[in-house]
């Protein structure tokens, strides 16, 4: 008998009484203002929260950003935005090993924990989400409207995924981050040593 | 502390409270997590709601796992996920080096994988001449070092800014003496940038599965399990048949509920969702049972598999917090590795279910509400039941019942006791034969036993009528 008859026999041979699945629609948190709560958080796990309008304010914003125009190598899966590097022609993804500077996609943003929901559909080599020495997330707003692409937590986060297609997907909250050695605190441990979050409405 | 070889917790933590600093420290360390652990949950109104919700899908998954393992196989392979079943330790070691073998592997990166370490894969491998590199920082010094982890969440809760700074200079060339965490954080990033760039497949653990999606999630601060398996093409993930859930609305649950638990963050940095191989290359599921199904069977102990490896019960635990991690002799630590262990190895890990005071602070903070002080419990009148309880502890419970079924000779030796506790000088009294009073005093004599106030009150109320 194979492993995989061994073990579904001896888990099935159990006997584990029955138990229902819990309703998922419960009184999840709402919060007064989503957008300001998120920007919060997102401030506590070491992150930046900015609102711009259109993608002049964004290029406006970024131009501020030391680590964004001290960049030397850049990339950008933003419409409207161009890096130094273009991804699509990238075949080998340890070529970005030394990207200093990455502007990337965002969908939407989860008021209760500052986290931001990117997959890799528009992005040819995931690891561009982690290799990069600094990130800015980039998420539209639909009708213009901030609230528009923010949730308030996380049930209502997961009823806005679908699964149909092999996409990587992750939720970022903040930069990459350790706390290993006693307890300090340190930003940048493998990832992005810093982290902007745009709404462009 | 690499020199611990005993499985003996008193010994271990003899041991380890030694250094009296250092015990405190290692206390307040874990103290503190607990106390942010404390106003996350507070911050949420509906934690004790998500709490109960993780309890009763955990339980309702267990109650049809077989099914769900099925479900969950059919969906990855539709995804060009290979799934691969393992009924131990020795045979998930084996599926690992043999698709490694098929690619030629020769350097891996690892993250942060609970189900790796209780299989001992890192050593199978480098027997078989394969590099293998933890990247999650913790982890990695404590590889550096040669220890196990001493927490499953801290690997390196147990050390200094002094020790990893030694053990950084003498195997990254750091600076000797600088113990900023920046400097050597940012020593270690660079370190294993390198690490990542040449590894050849990446391995990693699995937090939890999906059944209905055939996709895995893996959660990390750093952002070490993502870079691990995004530069090469092949990505295995291991995981134990306990960490599936049915729907992948049900993450919801449970992402809210673990790192608020383990470290008082709102949620991870990194919640990555693995559905299917990255282009042109392979992803590998291997599923470990190794001794999970057995444990499935017991009415006192399958709760224990609902374990979301927080380690919440840990930073609580005032026993854990004392005698360190290593003074388990496991993998897994603390009050859920007290009943996990014994349960696979009642004969080594023996004296772990004493381990514990009953104070229930680890059932409290359990975001899976595992009746874990009920199962400690009931597994020392199991130990009891195996005779594998030391002749010290039976011996006087043996005594103690015979002289409690005499009330005549109860009384005697009573007064015996109290005679002895106030003549006799203290050397007689604290002796080895005395262990309780090692770290403590004896109460004190009363003048007259509770029997003695008893009769005269009977007497006088007598003499007053």
């Amino acid at each position: 008998m194979s492993s995989k008859d061994q073990i579904l026999k001896s888990v099935r041979n159990q006997l584990v009484p029955s138990a229902d699945l819990p309703s998922l629609d419960q009184d999840w948190i709402q919060y007064d203002d989503a957008v300001a709560h998120f920007g919060e958080v997102l401030q506590a796990v070491g992150g930046t929260a900015i609102a711009v309008e259109g993608i002049d304010g964004l290029t406006e914003e970024l131009a501020k950003i030391p680590a964004y125009t001290d960049a030397k190598k850049t990339v950008s899966c933003v419409e409207g935005l161009v890096g130094t590097v273009d991804l699509d022609r990238v075949e080998d993804p340890h070529e970005l090993e030394d990207v200093d500077y990455a502007v990337l996609p965002g969908e939407f943003a989860v008021a209760e924990n500052a986290a931001v929901w990117v997959t890799d559909a528009k992005i040819r080599h995931r690891v561009i989400l982690f290799i990069p020495q600094h990130i800015s997330l980039v998420i539209h707003c639909a009708g213009g409207k901030v609230e528009e692409a923010v949730v308030h937590n996380m049930a209502e986060a997961y009823q806005r995924l679908v699964w149909s297609r092999n996409e990587f997907g992750c939720f970022i909250s903040g930069p990459s981050k350790t706390a290993d050695i006693e307890q300090s605190l340190v930003i940048g441990a493998h990832g992005a040593r810093s982290l902007h979050v745009f709404f462009v409405f | 502390m690499s020199a611990i070889k005993s499985y003996d917790h008193p010994t271990n933590a003899n041991q380890f409270n030694q250094d009296q600093d250092r015990t405190h420290w290692h206390d307040s360390s874990l103290w503190f997590i607990r106390e942010k652990r404390d106003r996350m949950s507070k911050s949420l109104p509906e934690w004790e709601t998500l709490r109960s919700c993780a309890s009763q899908i955990k339980a309702h998954t267990v109650s049809k796992l077989a099914d769900y393992l099925e479900e969950f196989e059919k969906n990855a392979t539709a995804r060009g996920v290979q799934v691969h079943w393992a009924k131990d330790a020795e045979e998930h070691n084996q599926i690992v080096l043999e698709i490694l073998r098929k690619h030629q592997a020769k350097r891996i990166v690892k993250s942060k994988s609970m189900l790796t370490e209780e299989c001992h894969l890192n050593p199978w491998l480098e027997k078989h001449g394969i590099e293998v590199v933890d990247t999650d920082l913790g982890e990695r010094i404590v590889q550096l070092r040669q220890e196990p982890p001493s927490h499953i969440v801290m690997p390196a809760i147990h050390l200094k800014k002094e020790d990893v700074s030694n053990t950084f200079h003498e195997h990254l060339q750091t600076e000797k003496g600088n113990n900023d965490p920046n400097y050597l954080t940012e020593s270690a990033r660079q370190h294993l940038r390198q690490k990542f760039c040449q590894a050849d497949v990446g391995i990693t653990g699995v937090n939890f599965a999906i059944a209905e999606t055939g996709g895995f999630v893996v959660c990390t601060n750093e952002g070490n399990a993502d870079l691990g398996v995004s530069l090469p093409k092949v990505h295995i993930a291991c995981m134990g048949i306990e960490k599936l859930i049915p729907k992948a609305d049900h993450l919801s649950i449970f992402l809210r509920l673990l790192a608020r638990s383990a470290t008082g963050q709102p949620i991870t940095t990194y919640s990555s969702h693995f559905h299917g191989p990255v282009e042109g290359g392979e992803l590998h599921i291997v599923l470990v049972d190794n001794g999970r199904s057995k444990i499935m069977n017991s009415d006192d102990y399958r709760n224990s598999l609902k374990c979301i490896r927080c380690g919440a019960c840990m930073n609580t635990c005032p026993v854990y917090r004392r005698s360190g991690g290593h003074s388990y002799a496991a993998t897994v630590p603390g009050p859920i590795g007290s009943i996990l262990n014994p349960l696979r190895d009642a004969k080594h890990h023996k004296t772990l279910p004493f381990a514990c005071t009953l104070c229930g602070s680890c059932s409290d903070v359990c975001p899976v509400k595992i009746n874990l002080h009920e199962q400690l419990l009931t597994l020392r009148t199991e130990v009891k039941n195996q005779k594998q309880l030391p002749m010290s502890k039976t011996l006087p419970m043996r005594i103690a019942s015979y002289v409690f079924q005499r009330p005549k000779l109860y009384a005697w030796l009573g007064g015996i006791g109290k005679f002895f506790l106030r003549t006799m000088p203290r050397f007689l009294i604290y002796n080895p034969l005395n262990p309780w009073g090692r770290h403590r005093e004896m109460p004190e004599a009363p003048p007259e036993s509770f029997r003695q106030q008893y009769a005269q009150r009977a007497k006088k109320k007598s003499d007053d009528r």
